[in-house]
């Protein structure tokens, strides 16, 4: 079975919400959306305090390029345009708006009927592109990289295949996993048209062996497909990491920043973007709610709730038996990428994929000694660097030989420290190399 | 119970793995060997064993606490019970108590925490005791006692060891002299004469085995030590047959248990998959030279040692193969 080359780990799945249909949250009293749900510029607000709204209007356009649109997914009235805790735990630029009723825009095709690609013979590859980028959608899995720059390759580069990412490596989520068992006809359906968008034929599905429910259905209904295959993986993290990914299913290894995997011909989009490509293009919808896991060991009923971004992750938690006694640390995302949040009247937004809670115990540290240079974190590196070494210089501030040991490669996707036997904190200290060596060669660039 | 919540960064979850799982893990590997030294040395090696583990617990302890000064307990981690484990199978089962004693504080003082402690070691400690001994106290340290011997411990009857006589082989220049060896059987069992720990080559294999399965080190120290040992005292054979043949060569001495409880110590062993079998190999290789041209018939300890010490140069130029390198070294074509 395929799988990436390089390194990896295989942290306990625990994946207690597979079962569970996804079923969608309440609405919200507010929903709050902050301006930073991507990647790249912020969005800027185009309404102000008093504007009514419907679910489906824009609330804020694109700041740029490297940048989406923001729309409200409640109907009711902007109450203000203010700062609002977000995930990152910063306080950042958000639009309020206080829900009455459910009123949607006109625009928007609600019928579950399933729109083949066969039935708009007319979408181009431009109109598709045009359609994600005003539907605000981006990388769904968690990178929230805005969708429509991914779709437009710069100039000399030629794309081979599209990859979508259902492997879902993260413990704990099932988000993916329910959303290609409830919907796995409009995920390739959104394959064909992001296919279409960068003008190849060839486009795979990686899923990885422990959802083998979803690769026998996703098999069996891309036979109606021509060229879509569905590539079942070996269980191993970091699988769902867009390099690592590429290894696995055609085999070719994206180089060192800058080439991007378009140097390899791949394009990779996340299936909950798939999914929500084909509900912009073919139904008209913006990208104003998804699929979030809630879970954890002492969560009464883990769920997967599609839920309208900008609902609060108290009201989330509400839903599936309120908060445990016992938590200790709340994780926007799972467990090896997610992050910690400072409160839960933080809103989800476009890449939350889950909202995990740990218990006490769970979320405490071990305290870490020394390094005994097991090297046990040079295999696990799925990037084939040597954690132990770049975290030394990054506590030396030796940022010249961090540079030299190719720390801008690290992904951080923590299989060096979930591995090391002596609990070091060794990617605390390689982020802090890694921004600042990056901040270094940024300001060598600008010179 | 929410203005309380944890934070930290990614990632959430830890493997489970700790520094003692991997020391005692050794330990455990090391029991069948352990068991072998109690049946064939008895009483002697049930002395030398206790004092060594105790002593360097105790000076490990000692130099933590008064020394250096250090809050907490560092001999939990099984470092100290381990080094004192191997100090004790590299000695014959007659040494007096005062020596081990003496080189219990040489690991565990100069080798290991005059460097920092764990971790910080440049050398193996059990191996800087074991050498500190054997330079200083030659006789002490090579009257090795004739296995069966179950209730003698200073007073036991000695006898060469398979060593001296591959040695005596060489130095005489007369194939006749290895004769004079155990027979291959006896050797993998364990019935000959040498240190505690080095006697039974098959049940340090069965510890070996053990630690390949839980993941403790990886095949490529101890392969490439004893491939390399094999190969080059094999063609030394055809070229001359008063070398001895590679069979025995590999269960003489403490090869065996030098190629997989020494030389796999993770502070003072490469990093890498290719550095590791650049320092195996070079061990293999000296240990033979050291072997049949050196003064001593006994030529692993230097050999891990003198490689220890290139462990740094190695871990700087040997890397891990790069994600995306293959890529990287086409372009530059």
């Amino acid at each position: 079975m395929k799988t990436f080359k390089i390194g990896g780990v295989h942290p306990a799945e625990n994946k207690l919400s597979a079962a569970s249909p996804i079923r969608e949250a309440a609405l919200p009293k507010q929903a709050v959306f902050s301006m930073f749900q991507h990647i790249g510029a912020p969005a800027k607000p185009v309404v102000k305090k008093g504007d009514e709204v419907k679910v489906g209007t824009l609330l804020a356009e694109a700041g740029g390029f490297v940048s989406a649109p923001i729309h409200s997914s409640v109907s009711g009235k902007v109450s203000k345009v203010d700062v609002a805790l977000d995930a990152s735990g910063t306080r950042r630029m958000a639009v309020y708006v206080d829900v009455e009723g459910d009123e949607w825009e006109e625009s928007i095709d609600r019928s579950p009927a399933l729109v083949k690609l066969s039935n708009r013979p007319e979408l181009d590859s431009k109109a598709i592109v045009e359609k994600i980028k005003n539907a605000g959608i981006v990388g769904m899995g968690g990178a929230t990289f805005p969708c429509h720059v991914k779709l437009s390759p710069p100039p000399g580069c030629k794309a081979e295949c599209v990859i979508i990412n259902a492997v879902e490596c993260e413990p704990y989520l099932t988000a993916d996993h329910r959303l290609m068992l409830e919907h796995p006809e409009e995920i390739l359906v959104g394959l064909q048209l992001i296919m279409k968008a960068v003008g190849v034929n060839k486009g795979y599905i990686g899923i990885e062996n422990n959802k083998p429910d979803a690769i026998a259905l996703m098999t069996e209904k891309a036979k109606g497909y021509q060229g879509i295959e569905v590539v079942p993986l070996k269980v191993k993290y970091p699988q769902g990491g867009e390099k690592q990914l590429i290894d696995a299913v055609i085999s070719r290894q994206v180089p060192a920043p800058p080439a991007i995997p378009i140097n390899v011909g791949a394009v990779v989009q996340n299936v909950g973007t798939a999914f929500a490509i084909y509900q912009a293009v073919m139904k008209n919808k913006p990208l104003i709610d998804r699929i979030i896991t809630v879970t954890g060991k002492s969560v009464k009923q883990p769920s997967n709730l599609l839920a309208r971004l900008g609902t609060p992750f108290q009201q989330l938690i509400d839903e599936c038996g309120g908060l445990p006694e016992d938590s200790g640390k709340i994780i926007g995302g799972g467990p090896m990428m997610g992050k910690a949040l400072l409160s839960l009247d933080i809103p989800m937004t476009k890449g939350s994929s889950g909202l995990l809670i740990m218990n006490d115990k769970e979320a405490r540290r071990a305290q870490p000694s020394p390094c005994i240079r097991c090297a046990k974190c040079v295999s696990a590196c799925p990037m084939g660097l040597e954690p132990y070494l770049l975290s030394k210089q990054s506590k030396l501030e030796d940022w010249e030989g961090a540079e030299k040991n190719d720390i801008t490669s690290c992904i951080e996707c923590g299989s060096c420290q979930f591995t090391c036997p002596s609990h070091r904190p060794l990617l605390d200290m390689i982020r802090v190399g890694k921004s600042t060596v990056m901040g270094i060669i940024r300001s060598r660039a600008a010179k | 119970m929410a203005n309380r919540l944890i934070i930290s960064l990614s990632p959430h979850v830890h493997g489970g793995d700790s520094v003692q799982k991997n020391m005692y893990g050794v330990c455990i590997a090391l029991v069948p060997a352990l068991l072998a030294s109690l049946w064939f040395f008895g009483l002697g090696a049930a002395i030398v064993l206790a004092t060594s583990v105790l002593s360097c617990v105790f000076f490990e302890w000692a130099i933590t606490k008064f020394l250096l000064k250090r809050p907490g307990c560092t001999i939990c981690d099984g470092s100290a019970v381990l080094t004192g484990l191997l100090l004790g199978f590299n000695l014959p089962s007659n040494l007096p108590i005062w020596l081990i004693i003496i080189g219990a504080l040489v690991a565990i003082g100069i080798g290991k925490m005059t460097f920092g402690g764990l971790g910080q070691n440049p050398f193996n400690p059990a191996l800087v005791g074991r050498v500190f001994l054997l330079i200083s106290f030659p006789v002490q340290m090579t009257s090795w006692p004739v296995a069966g011997q179950l209730t003698a411990y200073t007073d036991a009857e000695t006898a060469a060891t398979p060593l001296f006589i591959m040695q005596n082989a060489i130095a005489s220049g007369d194939p006749a002299e290895l004769q004079k060896l155990p027979d291959a059987t006896q050797m993998l069992i364990g019935q000959t004469g040498g240190s505690l720990g080095e006697v039974s080559a098959l049940l340090l294999l069965i510890g070996c085995a053990f630690m390949l399965w839980k993941k403790i080190i990886t095949w490529h120290i101890p392969v490439s030590i004893l491939g390399t040992v094999a190969v080059f005292s094999g063609i030394m054979h055809i070229v001359n047959p008063i070398y001895a043949m590679p069979h025995v060569v590999l269960m003489s001495g403490g090869l065996i248990l030098g190629a997989c409880f020494m030389a796999t110590d993770y502070v003072t062993s490469p990093m890498t998959g290719k550095g590791q079998l650049i320092y195996g190999i070079c061990i293999g290789l000296l240990t033979v030279i050291i072997r049949n041209w050196g003064a001593y018939p006994e030529g692993m300890s230097f050999a891990i040692l003198i490689m220890n010490a290139f462990t740094p140069l190695i871990n700087t130029y040997c890397k891990p193969e790069r994600f995306g390198e293959v890529i990287r070294k086409e372009e530059k074509k």
